[in-house]
């Protein structure tokens, strides 16, 4: 298996979105898969940053770099521009800031990529409006009580939430996880089909 | 027995790092130092541990701090195993644990400026065949720095793994990574400060009062007389203790216990538990430790500045190659996780490989001593990626 087979689907996506030899910072990188990828296959120079102590310890072995850090306190210790993208993968949705870090994002970063679980997916519609319970999924597997995920949202509203951030959405894909689990890019009735989405975003 | 094997997790490792043998070097000529003064005859009090490899790729220097030693694992000759405290660094260093002596040569030397063997205050003055005392000059980091890249050229030690220290120690690791970009690998950086604030210099200045008030310091020139300032530097380290601990490692060791009954004596005398902890560690201390490198070690702390000349920290750091894994504790109040996160920064602007984790304990500056299992998590991986780097580097300038 190569290392992009091992990526989670909407990784892969996001890894497409890269360009080669792009300077990356990943926020919320965990340990540091998606950046061990970037930098084996794209050349790419790879940072990380993670609020667990274990995300850290896990990438000193991918060769990784990886900050600890909380990204609700922003990215006050980088510098404008020190990265041509940041990358926030499936991090948005538990964030206690949102609006804070997709600024930071757009600050330090020329571009920012960032997936998030589509809150508008049929599945969670059903739920709520059919059944009347809390959507409980694939993409969002907790109960509403113990979810980490404060800030859940969807694609018309994140487009939204970018334009009021003071960005620009540059392209977006819209992805449904078909029989096998593997996400395939859906194009029509994307807010209602897709239940995890992918917007790379500019500054306006 | 061996049926009831338990498996054990590797910070939990008890092996020793077995008999080390102390050793002293003799450096050749005269040491300039960085205040433009010279020394003659320095010698060097080192410990070492495992064997360098046929690369000369996996030597790690062991730097320690403001009261450690030479002595940084295993026993001393002649020491009982079972009963002899083991060196200061033991939970880290050994066979299997996060400083793996079975895969690294282990190099730990007592500091320029030392009392445990390395050429101090207390050593003797070639020139006056006394005491140097209040002649001493002081030392910096850099100049303990410079010792040891002394120490190791004569081990035949070209290249370093790593350079790993916390607090003082941390120090010491950051300066080989300046002054010497060319043969460190990695550096450790934990619990430490690219410089001191000003809160951890006004407790230095304070310790250091207390031993230039204690009427036995006699401007420093104590050796000859059966005195001591014994009773400034218990004071100084008191101090140092409250500052190593936590308000709440503090509360949980002591709380406001009395050491005897529960009524208070009204009289000056130590009764609270935590007077009496204090009092004794001051007692120990003076045992072991001289006045005079006391005062050495906290200024060449206090004067420490990894900027040096350079205009902003990372300028200083322009040149480094090292990758640098950097901790902090988060009850740290003396090398705080802001300073670390300093030094983080500075590292990064200069795209340097760094790794930093703020490690959570509630044992305050301490920590370093006493968390084996968080450090070894981010150390032991840190370690062997660094041994891989070192040794495609000593390859590269040998080729087979």
């Amino acid at each position: 298996m190569t290392s992009s087979e091992l990526l989670r689907g909407d990784l892969s996506i996001v890894a497409d979105l890269v360009r080669p030899g792009s300077r990356v910072l990943d926020l919320g990188c965990g340990e540091g898969e998606l950046l061990a990828h970037l930098r084996e296959e794209k050349g790419a120079f790879v940072r990380g940053v993670e609020l667990a102590s274990g995300g850290v310890a896990g990438s000193i072995g991918r060769g990784v770099p990886v900050f600890q850090g909380n990204l609700d306190e922003g990215l006050a210790d980088f510098p404008d521009d020190f990265f041509d993208v940041v990358v926030l993968s499936q991090t948005l949705q538990v964030v206690h800031r949102p609006m804070l870090v997709l600024r930071e994002m757009l600050r330090v970063g020329q571009r920012g990529i960032v997936s998030f679980p589509n809150f508008a997916h049929w599945r969670n519609r059903a739920h709520l409006g059919l059944r009347g319970r809390m959507p409980v999924s694939a993409a969002i597997p907790y109960t509403w009580y113990e979810t980490p995920n404060i800030h859940h949202t969807t694609i018309p509203d994140f487009r939204d939430f970018v334009t009021a951030a003071g960005g620009t959405v540059v392209k977006e894909v819209a992805l449904a996880a078909n029989a096998s689990g593997r996400p395939h890019r859906v194009a029509f009735a994307a807010n209602l089909r897709a239940d995890t989405a992918v917007f790379l975003i500019g500054r306006a | 027995m061996a049926a009831t094997q338990t498996c054990r997790r590797p910070w939990e490792e008890t092996a020793s790092a077995g008999v080390s043998e102390p050793r002293t070097l003799a450096l050749d000529g005269a040491l300039t130092l960085a205040g433009k003064r010279t020394l003659r005859g320095v010698e060097v009090a080192y410990e070492t541990y495992g064997r360098l490899d046929e690369w000369g790729a996996n030597a790690v220097l062991v730097c320690h701090a403001l009261s450690g030693d030479a002595h940084v694992a295993g026993t001393r000759p002649g020491e009982d195993p079972e009963t002899a405290r083991p060196g200061w660094w033991d939970i880290m260093v050994g066979p299997g644990k996060a400083i793996d002596t079975d895969r690294f040569f282990v190099v730990c030397s007592n500091v320029l400026g030392g009392c445990s063997g390395t050429t101090g205050p207390g050593s003797v003055d070639p020139d006056t065949g006394r005491p140097y005392g209040p002649a001493f000059p002081l030392v910096t980091i850099e100049d303990m720095v410079d010792v040891q890249a002394r120490l190791l050229d004569a081990l035949g030690v070209k290249r370093l793994a790593a350079v790993v220290g916390g607090s003082m120690g941390g120090m010491q690791a950051l300066s080989w990574a300046v002054r010497y970009p060319d043969r460190v690998t990695a550096v450790v950086a934990d619990a430490t400060t690219p410089r001191l604030g000003a809160q951890a210099i006004a407790f230095h200045a304070v310790g250091r009062q207390a031993i230039l008030e204690d009427p036995h310091y006699a401007n420093g020139d104590y050796y000859g007389g059966d005195v001591r300032p014994d009773s400034g530097l218990a004071i100084a380290r008191m101090i140092g203790h409250i500052t190593y601990l936590s308000d709440e490692s503090m509360h949980t060791k002591f709380g406001r216990r009395l050491r005897e009954g529960d009524d208070y004596a009204y009289e000056f005398v130590s009764e609270f538990e935590v007077e009496t902890y204090l009092a004794y560690q001051g007692a120990r201390f003076v045992e072991r430790f001289d006045a005079n490198t006391y005062l050495h070690m906290t200024k060449a702390m206090d004067y420490f500045d990894l900027r040096g000349e350079a205009a902003t920290l990372a300028d200083a750091l322009r040149g480094v190659r090292s990758r640098f894994l950097v901790t902090s504790f988060s009850s740290d109040w003396l090398f705080t996780t802001a300073q670390a996160k300093q030094l983080v920064a500075a590292l990064r602007m200069v795209d340097a490989e760094v790794w930093f984790s703020e490690i959570e304990s509630a044992y305050g500056h301490d920590a370093f001593l006493l968390e084996p299992e968080a450090q070894y998590e981010l150390i032991a991986p840190f370690l062997t990626e660094a041994l891989v780097e070192s040794t495609r580097r000593a390859r590269e300038v040998t080729p087979l």
